[in-house]
């Protein structure tokens, strides 16, 4: 029970706007284990800012509980409540840096406030430059440093207070891609070195790949689907899973060939079912031919998973021998639901 | 007049006008800044809301603010006789300044801190600092040029409302204007006293946007 770090419970948050009022989080139970690098993805306005501000209580939830280390942290004073989000740090998609201060000032900020003396403070801040790889910049100020740069100050920053917990909403989404990989390794490194426990808040499934063990999917401020990453990349349960793990678009949009948007199934295999050519057996064996729309090798938490979405044959008896044939060889496939298809144009993030 | 006579009295007229303009500013700043703080702090969207209070300190400064400034000193000039004895000259007039310009001061300094970006404020929130250390810290460090900006502002306006004192008695440039330049009529006199008030307000200008340049770590 303790073994949980974070845990919140039936944690609800409403906002009063002008139009009405805006449920953002609805009866949200959520445990998170320590040493977890959990994953919380979904769509924009799905919520997921709003629940991983309700962790350090900078949402106050409308109703239900969170816990800390075992500890209720909602109905702690104002006093107690900043201890205890000295042990949680947080970083942004902005970044969120101090402009007005230097590289090491901005990491030994949080130590200030702690109350630590300021040689102390600084001492430190050099030597988490160095674990963020940014010592040469030691003086410079935050406009004089580039977006990754920034973040890994702010990542210094973060671990400067020797936290149990790094929230991070959407960390790299201000970045470019090679610079979101050197950014996502090292906050695998602090999670997998130092076994800082990690939230990670973010809408592009690349980043649960690189970065996350668990994974929640949210989606209009419930959570549809949880559990551990490579299962639910293996076999995604819901609607809302399997449009965040499909390969963006090429599937899951109109065809710009015509291929039947009929009996696709999507496929995935690792270095277990990778040695045997299946497919190639099953066009044989069966004489029919398939449609192959996508494939992509991926890196899943260190390990090779492939994925592959083909198109089986149009007649459903030959459809179904084919899907009997792959279940016989214990292949992992999902169906595609006809009206999966076709959605992602219109639902799009504007 | 020969021109020795109104070199020391323009000298003499310089030194109480900055005298006042300087006292005042800074008497000014020692109510308005902590007001200032207190009304963004304080604000629907602050660190620790606080409505009745908010609105109740708002409303205060409005009221003074829309007071035009040698109204709201003759109105008051009868209670600073009671307070420091004298309606009259630098102190009298530096009192009255004072009166008139920290609610003026209590907004600059809120528009200053309003353009703090409120995600760093968040991210103080978020590493547990209090209330007064996100004061110290983040608010009036980050708003450092833009504070500094304003009290330029600042101090050209009392400037201006010095000057203006001087036509009842306050001493200073402004009065060295009226009472040379407009009751014996002397010109002349008028126009150096303005030129000495310009290049005044062009100096503190010039100091505050030095100032507020070299303190912001944003632009070097
Ligand atoms: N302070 C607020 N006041 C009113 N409504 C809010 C507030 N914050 C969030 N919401 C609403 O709550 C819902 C969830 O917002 P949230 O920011 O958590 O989404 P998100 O999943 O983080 O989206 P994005 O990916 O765009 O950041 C949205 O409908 C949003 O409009
Ligand atoms: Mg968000």
């Amino acid at each position: 029970m303790s073994e949980h770090i974070i845990s919140l419970q039936g944690v609800t948050k409403e906002f009063d706007t002008k139009g009405g009022k805006v449920v953002a989080l609805k009866d949200i139970d959520l445990n998170i284990e320590k040493g977890d690098s959990y994953g919380i993805i979904g769509l924009s306005g799905a919520g997921k800012s709003t629940l991983v501000r309700t962790i350090n209580l900078l949402e106050e939830p409308t109703e239900g509980k969170v816990l800390f280390d075992g500890k209720l942290l909602t109905g702690l004073s104002a006093k107690e409540l900043n201890l205890e989000r000295r042990r949680i740090s947080m970083i942004f998609q902005q970044f969120n840096l101090l402009m007005q201060r230097d590289a090491v000032g901005n990491i030994c900020f949080p130590l200030e406030i702690a109350g630590v003396p300021k040689a102390e403070a600084a001492e430190k801040a050099r030597e988490l430059l160095k674990v963020v790889d940014l010592e040469e910049r030691a003086n410079s100020y935050p406009s004089q440093l580039s977006g990754g740069q920034k973040q890994r100050v702010a990542i210094a920053r973060a671990l400067a207070s020797d936290p149990e917990v790094i929230l991070c909403d959407e960390a790299t989404s201000a970045l470019d891609p090679k610079t979101t990989r050197s950014i996502l390794a090292l906050l695998r490194k602090i999670n997998e070195e130092r076994g800082i426990t990690l939230v990670v808040i973010t809408h592009e499934m690349e980043v649960i790949k690189q970065l996350c063990n668990k994974v929640a999917v949210i989606e209009n401020g419930e959570i549809v689907e949880r559990g551990d990453v490579q299962e639910m990349f293996r076999k995604p349960k819901t609607k809302a899973a399997r449009k965040l793990f499909f390969p963006d678009g090429q599937v899951t949009e109109k065809p710009l060939v015509r291929t039947s948007t009929k009996n696709r199934v999507r496929l995935v295999y690792d270095e277990s079912t990778a040695g045997e050519p299946i497919i190639a057996n099953m066009i044989m064996e069966l004489g029919a031919p398939v449609n192959f729309l996508y494939a992509n090798l991926d890196v899943l938490g260190g390990a090779q998973k492939g994925q592959m979405v083909i198109c089986l044959a149009e007649d459903a008896a030959t459809a179904a021998k084919q899907k009997e044939y792959l279940r016989a060889k214990g292949v992992d496939f999902t169906e595609i639901e006809e009206d999966e298809i076709d959605h992602h144009g219109e639902e799009g993030d504007a | 007049m020969d021109a020795q006579t109104l070199i020391r009295l323009l000298g003499e007229g310089t030194v109480q006008t900055l005298i006042m303009t300087l006292v005042g500013t800074l008497v000014s700043y020692l109510i308005g800044l902590p007001v200032g703080v207190s009304l963004i702090v304080t604000g629907p969207n602050g660190i620790k809301p606080a409505p009745l209070y908010n609105r109740t300190m708002g409303f205060i400064v409005n009221v003074i603010r829309s007071m035009p400034f040698l109204i709201l000193m003759i109105a008051v000039m009868p209670y600073i006789r009671k307070v420091i004895g004298t309606g009259i000259g630098t102190s009298a007039t530096t009192a009255a300044l004072i009166v008139a310009a920290w609610p003026f001061v209590a907004r600059l300094v809120e528009q200053s801190l309003l353009e703090v970006d409120s995600g760093v404020i968040e991210a103080a929130q978020a590493m547990g600092a209090g209330t007064m250390q996100i004061v110290r810290k983040v608010l009036l460090l980050e708003a450092r040029p833009s504070l500094i900006n304003g009290a330029a502002v600042a101090t050209i306006t009392i400037l201006g409302y010095s000057a203006m004192a001087g036509t009842l008695g306050g001493g200073g440039l402004g009065d060295i204007a009226i009472r040379f330049g407009h009751y014996r009529f002397q010109p002349d006199v008028m126009w150096i006293t303005i030129l000495v008030l310009v290049v005044l307000v062009q100096i503190m200008q010039e100091i505050g946007v030095k100032l507020a340049g070299r303190l912001d770590n944003r632009l070097n």
